[in-house]
Parts: C-alpha cells; sequence; structure tokens
C-alpha cells in the first residue's frame, strides 16, 4: 500500500509537466519553424515549376488576424497544410506532365500517320510549350484532298505579328462603327 | 547621393528573440520633405520598371530574401498570398500597373531600396519617434493609435519607447506616419532570418541616400 502513495497526485495532473518530465515547447516550435521554412521553399519551387503549364494549390489560409507568436497548434497547423499543398502540387504537376507527354506522342503519331488523326489539332500549350502555335492535321488541297485521303500535318507559324493584331481590332472597330450608323 | 549617417540598430523583445532567431530592426534618420520626387528619383523607377519583368515575379519566392520574409509570415501567421511581403507586393503593382508608380517622397526612396535589395522597409516621422525601435509584442490594453479596439493580446509591433508605432508587416499608428508636415524621416528595416546583414545596410543607405539627396 506504501509503494501506492503517490499515485492520487500523479492522477491529479493534467500536463505531462509531472516529476522529472519537462516539456520544452519552445524547442518543439522552433523546430515546427524550421519544416515551415522547407516546406515554403518546396512549394515555392513548385509553383514558380507549374508556372505557365498549370496551377497548382499554394494557398494556405493564415491561423491569426494579426502578427502574432503562434502556439504549437497553430504552428502544427500552416506545417500540415503546407505539407498537403506541397503534396497536391507535387500530384497536379505530374499529371499535367503525363498530359503533356501524352500530347507530344500524339504530335509525333500524327506526323508518322497524318489520315489517321482527321482535323485533330495539338497547340504549343498542349505540350507545355510557350508562344503561339499548333500541329493541325488537315487536307491537302481543301476538299480534293479529303476525298482523295490526302493528309499532312500543318504547323502553325507563331505568335500574330502585333501589327496585324491592330489590323483586326481596326476592323473590329470600323465594322462596330457601320453597325450603329 | 546624399550622406547617410550609420544605422542604429534596436532591440527584440527577449522572449520574441528566442522564437525567432535572426529577428532585428535596424533605422537611419534622414532630413526629408514629403511631396513629389525629383525626375531623377522618377527616372530611377522607370529604369526599374525596365528591369522588372513577369518572369522575375513568378521566381521571386525561390529568390532568398523574399523566400525569408514569406517564412517569417508564415511563422507569424500571416498568410503572404493574401498580406503580401513589400517586394512581392511591389512587384505584383509594376505587372499590373504596367511600370512602378511615382507616389512621391518618401515612398519612392522605400520602393527603390526594396525592390533593389528585397529588404521590408518603413518610415516613420523621425520627429515623433522616442528612442531606440524595437519589436515586441503588445501589452494588455495597448491599443494602436488611430484604429479602434484594443490590440489582441500578443500582436507583434514596431515601437519606440513609450507606444506602438505600428503592427509588424502591418498599418502604421495615427501620428506616426510621415505626412506632408514632416521634416525628418526615420527609414526602418525589418531583418528576419535569412536576410544578411550586408542587405539590410545597403537597403537603408539606398533609401537614406535617394531621400538625403532629393
Amino acid at each position: 500500500m506504501t509503494t501506492l502513495s503517490g499515485m492520487p497526485s500523479l492522477l491529479r495532473q493534467n500536463d505531462l509537466s509531472g516529476p522529472g518530465v519537462a516539456v520544452d515547447e519552445r524547442e518543439a516550435r522552433l523546430q515546427l519553424r524550421g519544416q515551415i521554412a522547407r516546406l515554403e521553399a518546396e512549394l515555392a519551387g513548385l509553383f514558380a515549376e507549374a508556372f505557365g503549364h498549370t496551377e497548382v494549390p499554394h494557398r494556405v489560409e493564415a491561423p491569426s488576424a494579426g502578427p502574432r507568436v503562434l502556439d504549437l497548434g497553430q504552428l502544427e497547423a500552416v506545417r500540415d497544410d503546407l505539407a498537403t499543398r506541397a503534396a497536391e502540387a507535387r500530384q497536379a504537376l505530374v499529371e499535367r506532365w503525363r498530359v503533356e507527354d501524352g500530347n507530344r506522342e500524339l504530335v509525333e503519331r500524327m506526323l508518322a500517320a497524318p489520315q489517321d488523326y482527321k482535323w485533330v489539332r495539338v497547340s504549343r500549350q498542349d505540350l507545355g510549350l510557350h508562344g503561339c502555335g499548333h500541329w493541325h492535321s488537315r487536307p491537302r488541297l481543301g476538299p480534293i484532298g479529303m476525298l482523295m485521303g490526302w493528309w499532312r500535318v500543318k504547323i502553325s507559324s507563331g505568335c500574330p505579328l502585333s501589327g496585324r493584331l491592330a489590323a483586326v481590332d481596326r476592323e473590329d472597330q470600323a465594322r462596330q462603327a457601320g453597325r450603329l450608323a | 547621393m546624399g550622406w547617410v549617417p550609420a544605422p542604429q540598430q534596436g532591440w527584440v523583445a527577449p522572449h520574441i528573440a528566442s522564437e525567432f532567431p535572426g529577428l532585428g530592426v535596424a533605422w537611419v534618420e534622414v532630413d526629408s520633405k514629403p511631396g513629389r520626387s525629383p525626375d531623377p528619383v522618377r527616372r530611377r523607377l522607370r529604369d526599374l520598371s525596365d528591369r522588372t519583368y513577369g518572369s522575375q515575379a513568378i521566381r521571386l519566392r525561390e529568390r532568398p530574401i523574399p523566400w525569408a520574409y514569406r517564412v517569417f509570415f508564415r511563422q507569424i501567421g500571416l498568410d503572404p498570398d493574401r498580406t503580401r511581403t513589400p517586394v512581392e507586393q511591389l512587384t505584383l503593382d509594376r505587372l499590373h500597373d504596367g511600370g512602378f508608380r511615382s507616389n512621391g517622397l518618401p515612398r519612392d526612396a522605400l520602393d527603390i531600396a526594396i525592390v533593389e535589395t528585397g529588404v521590408a522597409l518603413r518610415a516613420f516621422d523621425a520627429e515623433r519617434v522616442e528612442g531606440r525601435l524595437c519589436i515586441r509584442d503588445s501589452a494588455p490594453g495597448e491599443s494602436l493609435s488611430g484604429a479602434p479596439g484594443d490590440l489582441a493580446r500578443g500582436t507583434l509591433v514596431i515601437a519606440d519607447e513609450r507606444r506602438p508605432l505600428g503592427l509588424l508587416f502591418g498599418p502604421t499608428a495615427a501620428g506616426a506616419a510621415v505626412e506632408r508636415a514632416s521634416r525628418r524621416v526615420a527609414v526602418a528595416a525589418v531583418q528576419v532570418k535569412g536576410v544578411p546583414q550586408i542587405a539590410v545596410e545597403e537597403a537603408l543607405w539606398l533609401a537614406g541616400s535617394t531621400l538625403e539627396a532629393a
């Protein structure tokens, strides 16, 4: 019975700071801040890598309304949210690469056998490339080529020049003015 | 460029410093009258606009100093995609407006230094700053003058020896901001872990010398 005499005092304790047990929360907070820094770097890299290819989730809501020293729970929540976003971003990027690889293979097949991919059109964006342009499977000599089965892949020559775009704007304005008159 | 005094080092409350090693505040005081920026400053803003592209904005968060501020924002409970770090906000404004807009002095001087170095700067009316600047948490019942209600306990502020001058990376208290009647400006830099001391000194020198020369 004498050996159990210390039990009631142990049972009354709600936290871990019992005899000989000291919890250094500050150290835990420092470690969590280090993890947040690493995850933020990873997410920044994924965000930059994905830009122009796909949108990746990167937002993590703020746990407080103003600047303050976050407690352990809040830091854990930020760390967990960042880890989740990083995982989602990585997944989104992998899926996008898969789609782009598929499109690249499609273009190769189109170039090899255009007649098997009639009217199929793949843009540079579909391949994760910058700029304008697309690969378009279409018949030579219009309707004659269609009837004869003369198909080819036409590669567009890039972005329209600014002068051409301005001319289109002017045509639109003239058309609008004519309609109003 | 004008003569700029050496930066003065502020202090950080010990319990905040132990949580955030590397956190610091430094400032310089220069004579300057707010108003329209002179031509050389406006030209410098235009040159900066020509050197800032969209691709740089995307890669900005990967650069060491902007990244350090993003991390610190996360660590103090701010979302850096909502409450932008100073350099990211300026870069976004540049893309949105098609160039860095001139907002007069001292704002233009600070903008130039922030974009060039990435360091977070802010300006106060030096004649209304009492003693050394510091970073601390708010005391119970303390408020930011000009803002309704008391500050939530533990809110991180930049303060002088008498009162909070502004939230850390937030609004400035009424009466502490640079106004038309101000004749001396305190340019303060908030340093966080990962921001080298030399970058802080360069930012303060750049902002201070631009204000002195104007």
